[in-house]
């Protein structure tokens, strides 16, 4: 069965392709990955950006696998639009997998949006274990720093600060409350320029 | 004979013929006929609406009054094909308008659709009466208001699965008061919220109203109230069926649901509360033939299998796999008239407690009426098919997603072909067939061997050399639409009969082995069809070489030309 699936795998000219790892938000190509491991092919994660500014949420069909125990590269991947299902189905999937909270392997998407980017972009809280992963990729995403977190002045100094809305529609600064808790109750991020967060940092 | 009528006899019983394909027939038969034809169509079915022009479309058929378009190919559902790509409707609807066609319906699937495009809809067809959106995009509510405010006779509203940005205004309450001739109205893919009051009181208004679909923001207790003033509805989609089992609100419901003796269809629960009990509908089930729970996310397996239970008289079914193989194996014991059968994923890329061939093999031995079949599982084997095979010979449709793209048997770890080749040779009527899991040249073999009916084939991951393409263009004499992902087909297969493509409607090609040079050459030899390529590639400087693999290629016969809205990326060769 191996034999075969290598032939099959040559057949379809894998070293074209190029498996990319990487945190969400880094360049990426689209490819078709195999691992040696498996016998069947994984997919490529991939975040789609939507243009026009557009904040409908559309055609995104991204997921991911947490598999606790893939800490390691290679990730799983996956690929672009397979399974067959249609990304209006796959996303109210997802959105309701969101507000239970539970994921299921689903993910936990949140819109990020960011002052002057002409898109907005998402991102899977449940891929993060802790503020610090979640702020570096952010950081990288939008190509800005945040600086220090202190809990009197918050990111004071820098030229950004992560901020998120709530579940009650309040819109907070990152970094205040236990980990857990911010990823049950944040709906979306937003980066705001240090002077606009300015009010949410001094309380 | 027939030449001896005078055409108001011909014309007569030319009514009778409702169908697009035969009264295509009609239309060749003679230049008499095809004249009377032309003159007494008002149906049209345009599969692709770069196929022709709007401007031609109207002069051949001057009394159209009702439009069905299809606008992107079918793996835009897949996310395959670029945001912006085309299928906008504006050009049409502004035709239409200036022609003074009296247009009364328009079926729109896969297309883009502007607020603009809606408002010149709805200003410009005093008798226009119903509107349809499948899949579309590149609207919001302020479009949906033109509609309500300005169609004066309107009998139809059915929006599925559209992505549409919500405005917050209320465009629901944009029906006047004397609007009263509502049938249908679906708005279940909206996300805001609309004027409750303003929905009861058009409920109210509209006595022939048989279809309702609510959306998300529609609570219980205005639910209970809108099924009050329509004991009449036959197809309800529910919108959130969160509640509190204690609270008046939901015994009141209860007692409603008692009442509604017409409903057939049942859809939506697009928010349950956790643990949700359906016990409420059992009532109804007995009449239901239609029932849609692939959006109501939260609801178990178990409460799943206790509802079909009572389902006796299903003919169609959409359900999400947590019903398990052991809930279709009820749903077989149960839905003895079932037709069509729908099993959606509950979670994209699998979930443990989802279906196998165990529950298809079930279905197959329990349903023999059924001819329609979507399936998502995690895995299929060759003796499941064949024995699936054997039990259902009238599937018409048959799409098998196992959602590891190259899984093999799960027994005997060979690929599926035997299995997909006893289902083509078995179902003779068989119109539409996609494939999954692990698939040699072989299975399209079969397919080419005795798939005669075949319309519309959807390959991904599949064969190992360009014989298997082969195969199937050169078998399968009715193929219309042919869409293949990621298989090692080449120019070779593009190549060998070009003249075949000129009978189909369209043909996508994505990451497979075709070459620019071979699109360039294939779209020189047939003027006919428009080859276009999409080159995603951010890089500026990159030019079409002839050697250059193809990432995308999607072709498709037209009497139209190039068209001219195609954005930067789309080459037309």
């Amino acid at each position: 069965m191996d034999n075969s699936l290598r032939s099959y795998e040559k057949e379809l000219n894998l070293e074209a392709t190029e498996l990319r790892l990487g945190l969400p938000g880094s360049d990426q190509k689209r490819s078709i990955v195999r691992t040696k491991k498996r016998s069947s092919p994984e997919a490529c994660e991939e975040l789609e950006c939507m243009s026009k500014g557009n904040v409908n949420s559309n055609g995104s069909d991204v997921t991911s696998d947490h598999d606790q125990d893939n800490v390691e590269p290679p990730k799983k991947a996956r690929v672009v639009g397979w399974p067959p299902i249609r990304s209006y189905r796959k996303n109210n999937l997802q959105q309701k997998k969101g507000q239970e909270g539970e994921g299921e392997g689903a993910g936990m998407y949140v819109k990020v949006s960011m002052a002057g980017a002409p898109y907005l972009r998402k991102i899977d809280l449940k891929f993060y274990k802790s503020y610090p992963e979640l702020l570096k990729t952010l950081e990288n995403m939008f190509k800005c720093t945040f600086g220090e977190y202190s809990e009197r002045e918050g990111y004071n100094g820098s030229e950004y600060a992560p901020t998120y809305e709530d579940k009650d529609g309040d819109w907070m600064l990152v970094g205040d409350v236990p980990w857990n808790m911010f990823v049950s109750s944040c709906k979306r991020l937003r980066i705001m320029k240090g002077s606009e967060a300015k009010g949410l940092g001094c309380l | 004979m027939m030449n001896y009528f005078p055409d108001e006899v011909i014309e007569h019983i030319f009514d009778y013929v409702a169908s697009h394909r035969d009264r295509n027939v009609l239309s060749l038969v003679c230049k008499s006929w095809y004249r009377i034809e032309r003159w007494t169509r008002q149906r049209v079915f345009i599969g692709n609406c770069y196929s022709i022009t709007p401007e031609r479309l109207i002069r051949r058929f001057p009394g159209l009054k009702s439009l069905t378009l299809k606008g992107k190919p079918h793996f835009a559902d897949f996310s395959l094909v670029p945001y912006d790509w085309g299928g906008f409707v504006y050009p049409w609807i502004e035709a239409l308008a200036k022609s003074r066609v009296g247009l009364e319906e328009l079926r729109l699937k896969r297309m883009v659709v502007s607020d603009e495009s809606l408002e010149l809809l709805s200003r410009s067809f005093t008798h226009f009466k119903s509107l349809v959106l499948v899949s579309c995009e590149g609207f919001t509510t302020d479009g949906l208001a033109a509609i309500a405010a300005n169609c004066r006779f309107l009998r139809e509203l059915d929006l599925q699965e559209n992505e549409v940005e919500d405005h917050k205004g209320q465009w629901l309450s944009c029906f006047p008061d004397s609007c009263t001739s509502l049938v249908s109205l679906n708005f279940a893919c909206l996300k805001g919220e609309v004027s409750l009051g303003a929905l009861e009181r058009l409920v109210a208004r509209s006595p022939n109203l048989k279809s309702l679909k609510l959306n998300r923001s529609v609570p219980l207790d205005a639910l209970q109230r809108i099924m009050m003033r329509a004991p009449q509805l036959a197809d309800l989609g529910i919108g959130s069926f969160d509640h509190d089992p204690e609270s008046e609100a939901y015994i009141k419901l209860k007692n409603t649901i008692l009442k509604c003796r017409s409903l057939t269809s049942l859809s939506g629960f697009l928010e349950v509360p956790p643990h949700c009990s359906l016990a409420a509908i059992y009532p109804i089930c007995p009449n239901l033939t239609s029932l849609n729970l692939s959006y109501a996310a939260g609801i178990q397996g178990s409460e799943l299998i206790k509802l079909v239970r009572h389902c006796v008289k299903l003919q169609r079914l959409w359900i999400m796999d947590c019903i398990g193989d052991e809930g279709l194996g009820v749903v077989a014991m149960t839905c003895k008239y079932l037709q069509e059968l729908r099993v959606f994923p509950s979670a994209p890329y699998g979930n443990p407690a989802a279906v196998t061939e165990k529950g298809l093999v079930a279905i197959s031995m329990g349903c023999p009426k059924l001819h329609s079949l979507l399936y998502f599982c995690h895995q299929m084997t060759n003796a499941a098919l064949i024995t699936v095979a054997k039990n259902c010979p009238n599937f018409i449709r048959f799409r098998l997603c196992i959602l590891d793209a190259l899984k093999p048997d799960a027994d005997t770890m060979q690929p599926l072909d035997e299995g997909f080749g006893a289902i083509v040779q078995s179902c003779r009527q068989l119109r539409r067939l996609s494939l999954s899991g692990r698939l040699t040249d072989q299975v399209f073999l079969y397919i080419g061997m005795y798939a005669e009916q075949l319309e519309m084939l959807s390959i991904a991951f599949a064969g190992e050399s360009d014989k298997g393409m082969l195969y199937v263009l050169n078998g399968c004499k009715k193929l219309r639409k042919l869409e293949i992902r990621d298989c090692p087909f080449g120019n070779m297969a593009l190549l060998t009969d070009v003249g075949k493509y000129e009978t189909m409607r369209s043909l996508w090609m994505s990451s497979c082995e075709v070459t620019v040079g071979a699109c360039k050459s294939l779209a020189k030899k047939m003027p006919m069809l428009n080859v276009e390529i999409f080159n995603e590639n951010e890089q500026e400087d990159c030019s079409l070489e002839d050697g250059q693999r193809v990432e995308k290629m999607y072709l498709y016969r037209t009497l139209a030309g190039k068209r001219k809205d195609a954005p930067e990326y789309v080459w037309t060769l």
